[in-house]
């Protein structure tokens, strides 16, 4: 009987089904049609504000230099060519700058990211004294700028000592400057870029998991480090890729913790921060070309240095995005 | 002895948490101690000396509330800035977060090419990081044809808008508000890539079933918008907030930063330098305390 209805009512016409419903259905359709529509102009004026500055990046980068000077053209280019690429590559080193920044990001993200997720755990569930001092401190160490405390710390790396242990052994302090030591120690010390925000971000999200999950896996006689490790840590995943794909970032453009740490060491980061100056001696020597380099070919080499630098971290993070949507639907259970 | 070794464990189980609580932070603690507390505390005292840079490294002699007198009172330019600095980081902060909890939603919603959206709103991430943005801040051929272009087009959308808006009866203040922020719409969805993200891993952590569960019992969008979404990503609401305070304090084109690294860098005044960044320090600090205390009441626990 229902079954035969649900057929007859598929077959009614949209204005029948309309009418039957008191005008309810047009008025639902049209509100969708229009939140759609809202949506689609909204989105699309956002990513075309977002991806303009790059596509003109991009048709810059693969220009001649005489399409440059050429004002007839505006965005799309005459004359196209791959030798930026090749000059730009050439001059930053770029496939052994890539490896370099590669493991180094990888390895002190993932440094960091361990550390700051045991924090953010000690501060999400124990109670302890001066818990709210220690968590201040945490705030504070997102609000300083690394400017602030860059002098002090290289001193501190040139005579590096642990309680004068070292020099009472060998009669000099240790100079860790130009190894990459120094800045794995601050990553394991959640003293690298922006760690604060990593800790609060786990802290925030352990505090929102229910407290019932763990007493249970205490009653059934887990230890607090197992249960964190086996309980606690798989559902943490997505803000856990959050924070590493943040420190990734981070660590991938980052000149400023990379010139004063790993200054001997060929990265895509600071090669970009010193690539318009090698351009300009590059021009000088091999086309004798004096004076200074015109400053839109300047910004010709920046634009296609940038989007070789970012390229990878866009692949990147087209990976990690599935690792985002698959924790959706794991995540569900914990209620 | 048995007794005693009973009464020690009945004690000890807050404290073994307790200790549990300082060997998951020791990561922290050590970093803290060894790496931030010494420039901390060195910087500190420097703002309450005269400090002269000498031939072995810098002497200090105290000189009490000097520095700060001197900034609050003396300086005419630095009260002017510091409150000008303050009310943009407010205004932008507000905006930043309305507008990164509204783009998050809209990403959470099913549609086609939401991969694609999500990977286009990662961007601004990348580019409002480390080298790039300085690039970005050092190309004088862009800013050049920005000016051009902007003293060429008398008649864009905005002046229009600026227009019709003057002459209609809302308050000037209001207006030059609403100006402002429509003219920064651009650095606005930059600024708030980083929250967008929060927002977004935090959406996805809601369980579907609450939403089955308040749509059966007849619960409207609009409802469950406040009454489940909102508590659940509360928590996250409260890192966006601090971190875009932060974000907007440290950003390199603030005026007050400006004024520290031209005092400490041209006039070797670190004292003065240091001065300065501890008020402007501390005013934000404040700022934060008491907006996240507010937000903190709100905010929602499984407690």
């Amino acid at each position: 009987m229902s079954k035969a209805k649900a057929a007859t009512e598929g077959r009614r016409s949209f204005s029948e089904r309309n009418r039957l419903s008191g005008g309810y259905l047009l008025k639902k359709t049209a509100g969708s049609i229009m939140i759609k529509i809202l949506r689609f102009v909204l989105i699309f004026g956002l990513c075309f504000m977002i991806l303009e500055p790059i596509v003109n990046k991009f048709c810059v980068s693969i220009m001649t230099e005489k399409d440059l000077y050429d004002t007839t053209i505006n965005i799309l280019p005459r004359h196209l060519t791959t030798g930026n690429y090749a000059v730009v590559t050439e001059l930053m080193n770029f496939w052994e700058a890539l490896f370099n920044s590669l493991w180094i990001a990888l390895a002190v993200s993932i440094v960091q990211i361990a550390a700051c997720t045991l924090t953010g755990y000690g501060f999400a569930r124990f109670k302890f004294p001066l818990k709210k001092f220690w968590f201040a401190c945490v705030i504070l160490i997102i609000l300083i700028p690394p400017q602030t405390i860059a002098s002090p710390l290289y001193l501190h790396f040139r005579f590096f000592d642990i309680f004068g242990l070292f020099e009472a052994i060998t009669g000099t302090p240790i100079n860790l400057r130009g190894s990459v030591l120094p800045y794995f120690f601050m990553s394991a010390g959640c003293m690298g870029l922006k760690d604060g925000l990593y800790i609060f971000l786990v802290r925030q999200f352990f505090r929102g998991i229910p407290k019932e999950l763990e007493e249970a896996a205490y009653v059934d006689g887990c230890g607090t480090l197992r249960t964190f490790i086996k309980i606690m840590l798989p559902d943490a995943k997505p803000i856990l890729t959050s924070c590493f794909l943040f420190s990734f970032v981070w660590q991938w453009t980052d000149s400023f913790y990379s010139a004063l740490f790993l200054g001997g060491k060929k990265l895509l980061s600071t090669g970009l921060a010193s690539l318009a100056d090698n351009f300009s001696n590059y021009m000088q020597v091999t086309y004798q070309r004096a004076g200074q380099t015109s400053e839109a070919l300047l910004q010709q080499m920046n634009a296609t240095g940038v989007l070789l630098v970012v390229t990878p971290i866009i692949l990147l993070y087209l990976v990690a995005q599935k690792g985002f949507v698959e924790s959706l639907s794991s995540t569900g259970i914990k209620m | 002895m048995a007794k005693e070794k009973k009464n020690k464990t009945k004690m000890s189980l807050a404290g073994r948490r307790a200790i549990f609580g300082y060997l998951f932070i020791l990561p922290f603690l050590l970093g803290f101690l060894l790496f931030m507390a010494k420039p901390l505390i060195q910087s500190l005292i420097m703002s309450f000396s005269d400090v002269n840079v000498g031939a072995n490294g810098f002497d200090l002699t105290y000189a009490g509330l000097k520095n700060y007198e001197r900034a609050l009172t003396i300086d005419p330019n630095f009260n002017i800035m510091l409150v000008d600095e303050i009310s943009k980081m407010i205004l932008n902060s507000l905006a930043t977060i309305i507008f990164s909890f509204f783009i998050a939603l809209l990403l959470n919603q099913k549609f086609k090419g939401r991969a694609f959206v999500r990977a286009v709103f990662f961007l601004p991430v990348i580019f409002s990081s480390g080298v790039i943005v300085g690039l970005e801040y050092n190309n004088t051929l862009l800013a050049g044809m920005k000016q051009m272009i902007e003293e060429s087009s008398t008649s864009g959308i905005a002046d229009t808008l600026e227009t019709i808006l003057a002459n209609s009866d809302l308050g000037d203040g209001l207006i030059e508000t609403i100006i402002t922020l429509v003219n920064s719409v651009y650095d606005i969805a930059i600024a708030s890539g980083i929250q967008i993200i929060i927002f977004l891993s935090a959406l996805q952590t809601i369980p579907k079933s609450m939403y089955e569960a308040a749509d059966i019992e007849g619960c409207t969008k609009w409802e469950s918008l406040w009454k489940i979404t909102f508590p659940m990503i509360s928590s996250m609401f409260l890192v966006n907030w601090i971190y875009t305070i932060i974000d907007f304090f440290m950003k390199s084109d603030n005026q007050v930063i400006q004024q520290v690294q031209a005092e400490v860098t041209r006039n070797l005044d670190f004292g003065y330098g240091s001065a300065l960044s501890w008020i402007y320090f501390g005013i934000v600090i404040v700022w934060i305390g008491i907006s996240s205390l507010i937000i903190s009441r709100v905010v929602y626990y499984y407690e």
